[in-house]
């Protein structure tokens, strides 16, 4: 429906931005670009209005939200703006879950960044066919349930589970780690990683190979040749992966929720028991905004470091 | 493409060679063994997840006889309809603005329809419930609309975020696309909408499908942002997963997450050889 073209001068901008291609009309033209400019902007305005409504002033509300008032009955109103909850967000205890979230989402996006490069590495060293099938495979995980995904962790990492049944045989000593902070980067590791392979993928897969060669033609060694002329080319798909985990890992509340106790809660964690335990709005919603920040923060780099799209 | 250059001087040599592969491998590993795991020991005929103690169907049983879940099951089914159909269409009709049209505003609108994809779980479910409590009365207008039982809340926020996931997928499609069969259908004097319905859309429409269904795979899976939004007794089944896998580790919720992932993956999979097979179709254009 909303695919239709505008009704009534629709017809009217179409016969004149051809009939204009031809006669090349200076004024002609302008005005056929024009209709056609309305005609795209009428096209997108369904959409326009969805997200205003559903996207942008939710998040005015977030925003707003930050500087309301809370009432002693857990309310929050919106009046007598205020900073109070940004000034609670140097608490000891928000601070805490701040450390703990950037440094858990750095382990995070190391590990990723770690166990992705070679991987992406190999599979753009495949031939086509090769290729398509491990990127699907990939794929499958990226897009599967990540609850259920995370959940088969705690199956594994039960105190019965198979992993810690595993590490006691081997004679590593307690395989316990369910509930710690080690559980929690290791699902945040388990869930995400496929956000690296992709855009690793992509970049690696770009790089012309013939460079490579001029390097070992110049007796550069292998490894040389790798540090010199891949990693610098690969750098827009290490620093769009690394930013695709450290967002999401920064405001994971899923993973800590199962994987970790109850000290392990990241931010996402914490917003979430502000709004839904504690009828924090305000702090919760100062939390909400420095998290989009960080988000909107990265994005930034990323785009400026010459990313394009995802 | 220069393949063969590749080969030789792409793969490291020697030992090297071998630890790449095995480190792949591993990796996929790393990937599925917890899925198959999972898998096995929903089968155990034994309440104590960890031992292997012969194959049962039983869990399987008491799921489909379990009510609450086929509640939840209807409500996930419910809002997964309605918001894939309104995020298509929505999103397509995003996709051809942004790729077909040179508008004013259209970077603004770019970057705005971005923001959905990159944006953490937790503060999208919170805009959604700062949102909806702050503006209940504004949809009270509008007849048949009842935003109490929460269905209706779901399904909006549902389409706020596959809007975007739906045109990412579109618009690659159309980026492959030469718009040159598109001019030669108006030049025979077809109009906007023959044009698209003819030409455009048949052209457009693995990217179509495959973004759709993405948009159920995003839809049925979504946890947190549907917490927040679903009410008392109407909420999705993945929301009543997630309390009860919360609790610990049970023969039964073992049960449930091999049929939720597996629904999850056969939309994956469909989503991705239909998008693939068309991708490689336009590659050999």
């Amino acid at each position: 429906m909303p695919v239709e073209a505008p009704p009534g001068d629709a017809p009217v901008g179409e016969t004149e931005s051809e009939g204009a291609s031809e006669v090349a009309t200076p004024g002609l033209e302008r005005q056929a670009e024009r209709a056609k400019a309305r005609q795209g902007f009428l096209l997108g305005l369904p959409t326009i209005i969805y997200l205003f409504i559903f996207f942008i002033i939710p998040l005015g509300f977030v925003v707003a939200y930050s500087f309301a008032t809370r009432t002693r009955s857990g309310r929050t109103e919106l009046r007598d703006f205020n900073l109070d909850a940004y000034a609670r967000l140097g608490d000891d205890i928000i601070m805490t879950v701040a450390w703990r979230s950037l440094w858990m989402s750095v382990v995070t996006t190391i590990i990723c960044l770690i166990l992705a490069y070679p991987l992406a590495y190999f599979i753009s060293t495949r031939t086509p066919a090769v290729r398509n099938m491990m990127l699907v495979g990939v794929m499958i995980p990226f897009w599967s349930n990540f609850l259920i995904r995370t959940y088969a962790w705690r199956v594994l990492l039960d105190s019965d589970g198979l992993v810690t049944q595993a590490f006691e045989a081997i004679g590593l000593g307690d395989g316990r780690i369910l509930f710690t902070s080690n559980a929690v980067i290791l699902g945040l590791v388990y869930g995400y990683l496929p956000f690296m392979v992709l855009p690793l993928y992509a970049a690696i897969e770009r790089i012309d190979w013939s460079l490579v060669e001029g390097a070992r033609d110049l007796y550069a060694s292998g490894w040389a040749a790798f540090r010199r002329v891949v990693w610098p080319l690969s750098r827009p798909g290490v620093i769009a992966g690394s930013m695709l985990v450290f967002v999401p890992s920064f405001g994971a509340y899923v993973t800590p929720a199962i994987l970790g106790g109850n000290k392990e809660g990241l931010l996402g964690s914490y917003i979430v028991l502000q709004f839904l335990s504690a009828r924090n709005g305000p702090v919760g919603s100062a939390v909400s905004v420095v998290v989009l920040a960080v988000m909107l923060i990265s994005t930034l780099i990323y785009f400026r470091s010459g990313g394009k799209n995802l | 493409m220069s393949k063969g250059v590749a080969k030789s001087t792409a793969e490291p040599m020697g030992a090297s060679r071998w630890l790449l592969r095995g480190h792949s491998a591993a990796v996929f590993a790393f990937f599925y063994a917890p899925i198959i795991v999972l898998c096995v020991f929903s089968f155990n005929d034994s309440n104590a997840v960890g031992n292997w103690n012969g194959f049962t169907l039983d869990w399987y049983g008491d799921l489909f006889s379990n009510k609450n879940i086929k509640s939840s099951i209807w409500v996930s089914v419910k809002v997964c309809v309605f918001s894939t159909l309104i995020a298509v269409v929505l999103g397509t009709a995003a996709a051809l603005a942004l790729e077909r049209f040179r508008w004013w505003g259209q970077k603004a609108f770019d970057a705005v329809l971005y923001l959905p994809i990159i944006i953490p779980d937790v503060t999208m479910a919170v805009m959604m419930l700062v949102f909806f409590s702050e503006t209940a009365s504004w949809f009270n207008w509008i007849p048949g609309l009842n935003l109490q039982d929460g269905l209706e809340k779901l399904v909006f926020s549902h389409v706020a975020f596959n809007i975007s996931f739906v045109s990412v997928v579109v618009r690659a499609r159309l980026a492959n696309l030469d718009a040159s069969m598109e001019e030669a259908a108006s030049d025979l004097y077809a109009n906007r909408w023959q044009t698209f319905r003819r030409v455009t859309l048949p052209q457009i429409m693995p990217g179509v499908i495959g973004g759709a269904l993405m948009a159920v795979t995003i839809s049925l899976d979504d946890v947190v942002v549907s917490s927040f939004v679903s009410a008392v007794g109407g909420t999705p089944l993945s929301v009543y997963v997630f309390g009860m896998l919360r609790k610990g580790v049970t023969p039964l919720v073992n049960s449930v997450s091999v049929v939720m992932l597996a629904a999850s993956m056969a939309f994956v999979v469909a989503s991705l050889l239909i998008s693939r097979a068309s991708g490689s179709e336009s590659e050999e254009r």
